[in-house]
């Protein structure tokens, strides 16, 4: 049994490194923060993994090696070795924090400061099952929106205050659109119940939570079609609650805008 | 007798006062065993639902027809609730708790035997009410077991959150009034009916987790019930603690029930918060999930040491990890909430405070590899499961350190990563937990040995199945499968993941046919086993002192005197490789 | 094999407490109607009692903690007001009837003090009991049940003034539902009310177990249990009032 145990525990083990290390299974990244959230997250599963092995053979070659059997050695009575477990405590302690220490920059500069101000305002508002992506046209300004105001058959699907002067140059699409290398500064809002805007290829996730208009910023450094999804359970048609961000150049991104501002005349 | 007095009342005569309503801790033990048993049953059928509804979103399934979107949310929801409640919260706490707690610490019954008895039946009650909510008008909840307002608080929101989910809030509510109950009686009981020698630092392991773990659910319980009152409120009276103003259900306000009446003045919801919801129910959620595990890691270290024959590695060490787990276990509930809006400074102090709490779960890991180090391993059943449990400790936990870091959970939240994390700790580790201490105390319980190999065979087997079923999940989520879709035909960038989605369903229906092995074994062996002696696995604890099974007041009159701590095996020097806990003093140990 | 070796006799019931000791000697063979004011199992059951209170105690101290974070949370929270697109506070202070709350809070602590009346009265009989054994000695009816009877009429008429309150909050146009303010007002004090209608079933069990003829000692720890209980339900009434007075 002891046999068993440990080849079952290895090949496991060893299987499961294979998976993991042998294929590359993040989608592509295509934006700044894409290969530092990349970097530490390999330089998290080294760390864990060597320890992941380690342990996992370790308990496999000991349920092996120390199995009764008959001619097995005598049973080295002990409770413990106190200046042993201060030393691994210690070192876990320093490998776990040290380990989430280095990913902090990280994080503090995606979130700790506010987007740049030359940065290409969008307003994404979730609800029950699409994604709306507002643009403030030229006088940087959303203007004021309102359930009441919610319309379908108007064309009107953030509800905005179609008297307000701001809205004469917002723009709304189902399809985001961006000029590449420019930061954005994205406003997260959600009409109904919380949703999650998640771009796999962006590295980008944040929840929108009505009631608040969460500011996000990435850049995305690479043209190209890249999906975006929902990454919180909002109803019966979460799975189905996705849309695109297509990443353009700034020629093209000044086109397609125009040409929507121009479609609201 | 003086030591009945003690007890309080004599053994039960009548069907119903032995069996329905009995006082004894261990007909009570058994009671939340059987019922945690029904509950794993019904949680399995659901996951294998929703597994298949996922790699094959048109089948059609014998009785139980097309499973439709909304329908798939409600199997997540209720899946997720019956397991953490009435299995994980149930069978190590309240099941192998009740039965053993007092025995171990040499007590004739729990401390209020009559709130224990209520406790069983009012969590018999909530598990009721629970069902319920598959048969009303809407079906059962769609917000997941998590629910997150104002998915949950507002019924337009989806089918199911009308009558099911005040159910499923009702049920909660009642199943917290429960766990007050047990917990009263856990903590009084091992703070004032240890028998003379059972210091605290002498008490098994399984004590110490059954103490940290009420504790735990003493102070988280309490939130939980409070949140839930609150969303009750917000659902049925027009309040508005997690649901914010202005919002829209296609194109419907959210009007309170009821709708515009001269008697309330304010119209709409307004300025709730859903992240207050999401506070308070984390506050309770985390230590919720230290209260899935540490009764497993009781188990696994009892059992590691026993069958080892050796001293588990650092009795000390183990107490204050126990106790380092469950008090850092309230200061990291954030780590759920990195993506929610959150400000991210607090984020930042919320993931040290994590990566803090893995470093008692090292040691424990790190002493249960000591403990086998130059031991000599009985590998019988209990014991392959023990050591299965610390395999699973390990895969499960080292996931963690991934998701306790913001930067990290920006791509992996709310993608199938997170679920493996989860399962393999909750929904594998603490199950062999449960497993180990099932084959373990067995004999003790119903005077019977349950079958080896069948034992072996099921260890095995369910092992590589869980490892099947999670480990894929992992890949899954780093590439970008989100959770809790209903099934995966919308997004490109998915497609090239059914394959292994399709090889964990497969899987998965593997799996849970294997279980039956295990519902053979224990059913057959409960009326065909082989008698089992009084000690059958030469153990140290009181439980093994005294007959099989224990008599009404446990020791038959006696009350034990303990000389020894629990994990005295192969001490040089002893008569035997194992000194009970009430062998005299003579006999050289600890 | 070893179990308990018979050669170690035990006399004493030894549980609690673990190895510091065991329990003074017994006077006579344990508690019954007329045991002695001191015996052992009368202490261990008290004490046992006492560790269960104050078990019951965390709970519903976390219960109200609970609605006390959310409550101060919510107060100072900004909420999105949808017209105007700026963030606000929303808060409106509940016009509290201060007057009528005085009134509710002097009942209830005048609960309190009958509440200990009745205590010490049971305390003070038990002691008397082997005294009140000797022939011809007459140590008086016990007055127990008519301070307790008092201490649980107060407190329903407290909770009668709970819902008079109640009534003028919605004379002055703060229901349940008006604003989060009154919300957790309601919530706060319901809740508190309904734990205080426990603690009046309690002291109903605690006249029933005179009525039963339970024995003294029983009758003084569940007398005991629930005066605590009173007590710890007047002091939260003072926190919870105090929290809506003066965080507003």
């Amino acid at each position: 049994m002891g046999l068993v145990l440990l080849a079952v525990i290895w090949l496991i083990t060893l299987i499961s490194t294979y998976f993991f290390v042998a294929k590359s299974w993040f989608p592509h990244g295509a934006s700044v923060a894409a290969p530092w959230i990349d970097h530490q997250f390999t330089l998290t599963l080294v760390i864990m993994g060597v320890v992941f092995i380690a342990a996992q053979m370790a308990l496999g070659w000991l349920a092996w090696k120390y199995r009764d059997h008959p001619g097995a050695k005598p049973v080295e009575y002990s409770h413990g070795n106190v200046k042993l477990e201060a030393i691994w405590t210690t070192l876990t302690a320093i490998l776990f924090v040290g380990l989430n220490l280095m990913g902090s920059h990280v994080w503090a500069s995606e979130r700790f400061e506010p987007a740049k101000p030359d940065s290409v305002k969008v307003e994404a508002t979730g609800a029950q099952f699409a994604w709306f992506f507002r643009y403030p046209g030229k006088d940087g300004t959303y203007a004021a929106t309102s359930a009441k105001n919610i319309s379908a058959e108007e064309q009107n699907p953030l509800g905005m205050n179609m008297d307000d002067p701001d809205a004469k140059d917002d723009v709304v699409s189902g399809v985001m659109y961006l000029p590449v290398n420019r930061e954005v500064d994205l406003t997260l809002k959600s009409q109904d119940v919380i949703h999650s805007l998640f771009i796999p290829n962006m590295r980008f996730k944040q929840d929108a939570v009505p009631g608040l208009a969460i500011h996000m910023h990435f850049t995305p450094v690479e043209t190209g079609d890249f999906e975006v999804t929902c990454a919180e359970l909002c109803g019966l048609g979460h799975y189905k609650m996705h849309g695109m961000l297509k990443v353009v150049t700034q020629d093209e991104f000044d086109k397609w805008l125009a040409s929507k501002e121009a479609e609201k005349q | 007798m003086v030591a009945q007095e003690a007890h309080g009342h004599g053994a039960p005569q009548g069907f119903i006062r032995k069996y329905i309503f009995s006082l004894d801790h261990k007909v009570i033990g058994i009671q939340y065993y059987f019922l945690a048993l029904s509950a794993v049953f019904v949680g399995m059928l659901l996951s294998v639902l929703m597994r298949i509804h996922m790699v094959w979103p048109t089948a059609t399934i014998p009785f139980f027809g097309d499973i439709k979107p909304e329908t798939y949310v409600m199997l997540v929801t209720m899946h997720g609730t019956i397991m953490v409640f009435f299995v994980l919260t149930t069978a190590p706490q309240g099941g192998f708790g009740n039965y053993f707690l007092p025995i171990q610490i040499g007590a004739p019954d729990m401390a209020f035997p009559v709130l224990n008895m209520l406790s069983f039946w009012t969590t018999f009650v909530s598990f009721m009410v629970m069902l319920a909510a598959f048969f009303v008008t809407g079906g059962a909840p769609n917000h997941g077991w998590t629910g997150y307002a104002p998915l949950s608080a507002v019924p337009s929101a989806a089918p199911g959150e009308g009558l099911g989910a005040d159910l499923w809030i009702i049920s909660i509510a009642i199943f917290c009034l429960a766990s007050l109950m047990g917990a009263l009686n856990f903590i009084t009981t091992i703070l004032d009916l240890r028998a003379k020698g059972m210091t605290l630092m002498r008490m098994p392991l399984t004590c110490w987790s059954w103490f940290i773990t009420a504790i735990l659910g003493l102070l988280a319980f309490g939130v939980l019930l409070s949140a839930g009152i609150l969303l009750l409120l917000d659902r049925n009276v027009g309040t508005s603690f997690f649901v914010p103003g202005g919002l829209s259900f296609t194109g419907r306000l959210a009007v309170p029930p009821g709708g515009l009446s001269s008697s309330t003045t304010l119209i709409t919801h307004n300025g709730g918060s859903p992240l207050l919801w999401q506070h308070l129910f984390w506050f309770f959620g985390h230590p919720e999930v230290y209260i899935a595990i540490l009764p497993g890691m009781g188990v696994a270290s009892q059992l590691l040491s026993t069958f080892a024959r050796k001293p588990i590695f650092g009795y000390k060490a183990m107490v204050y990890a126990i106790m380092g787990i469950g008090v850092l276990g309230f200061v990291v509930w954030g780590h759920h909430m990195f993506m929610s809006g959150m400000s991210p400074y607090t984020a930042f102090s919320f993931s040290i405070m994590t990566m803090a709490i893995g470093v008692p779960s090292a040691i424990k890991t790190f002493n249960w590899l000591g403990t086998l180090y130059k031991s000599r391993i009985r590998l019988q059943t209990p014991m392959l499961y023990a050591i299965g449990f610390v395999s699973l400790f390990v895969s499960g936990g080292l996931s963690g350190p991934f998701l306790a870091q913001p930067v990290l959970d920006i791509p992996l939240h709310d993608t199938a990563f997170v679920p493996a994390h989860f399962h393999l700790i909750m929904g594998v580790a603490a199950i062999f937990g449960m497993f180990a201490g099932t084959y373990y105390w067995f004999p003790k319980m119903f005077g019977r040995m349950m079958n080896e190999r069948l034992g072996q065979i099921h260890c095995i087997l369910t092992l590589i199945g869980t490892y099947a079923i999670f480990m894929p999940m992992h890949w899954l989520g780093m590439a970008a499968q989100p959770r809790r879709y209903s099934q995966f035909t919308e997004l490109q960038y998915l497609q090239k993941l059914l394959p292994m989605n399709e090889f964990i369903t497969y899987a998965a229906i593997i799996t849970v046919l294997v279980q039956f092995i295990f519902v053979i074994n224990f059913f057959w062996s409960l009326f065909k086993g082989p008698k089992a002696s009084d000690n059958p696995w030469e153990a140290t604890t009181l439980e093994w002192t005294t007959a099989t099974p224990p008599p009404h007041d446990n020791f038959g009159g006696k009350t034990p005197v303990v000389n020894h701590g629990p994990y005295e095996y192969s001490v040089p020097g002893a008569p035997k490789d194992y000194v009970m806990q009430t062998d005299p003093v003579t006999v050289a140990a600890h | 094999m070893a179990t308990l070796s018979p050669s170690v006799t035990i006399h004493d019931p030894l549980t609690g407490r673990g190895g510091r000791g065991g329990d003074p000697p017994t006077i006579h063979g344990g508690g019954n109607n007329n045991g002695g004011s001191g015996s052992p199992d009368f202490f261990r059951r008290l004490r046992r009692a006492r560790v269960g209170f104050f078990i019951l105690a965390v709970w519903v101290s976390m219960l109200f903690i609970s609605f006390t974070s959310a409550y101060v949370v919510r107060k100072d929270l900004p909420s999105l007001n949808q017209i105007t697109n700026q963030l606000g506070k929303d808060w409106i202070p509940v016009d509290l009837p201060v007057a009528m709350l005085l009134v509710n809070t002097a009942l209830l602590l005048g609960s309190s003090v009958t509440m200990e009346l009745a205590r010490r009265k049971v305390a003070q009989q038990m002691a008397l009991a082997p005294v009140g054994a000797i022939p011809g000695i007459a140590i008086g009816r016990e007055k127990t049940n008519l301070w307790l009877g008092v201490t649980a009429a107060l407190g329903a008429i407290f909770i009668v003034g709970q819902w008079l309150v109640w009534q003028e909050l919605k004379n002055r146009g703060f229901y349940v539902a008006s604003n989060p303010s009154s919300s957790f007002l309601y919530v706060l004090t319901a809740t508190h009310a309904i734990h205080l209608m426990g603690g009046i079933v309690a002291l109903i069990y605690a006249v029933s177990a005179s009525l039963l003829r339970k024995s003294i000692e029983s009758r003084r720890i569940v007398i005991e249990i629930a005066s605590w209980y009173w007590h710890f339900m007047a002091a939260l009434w003072i926190y919870v009032f105090a929290l809506l007075a003066f965080v507003r």
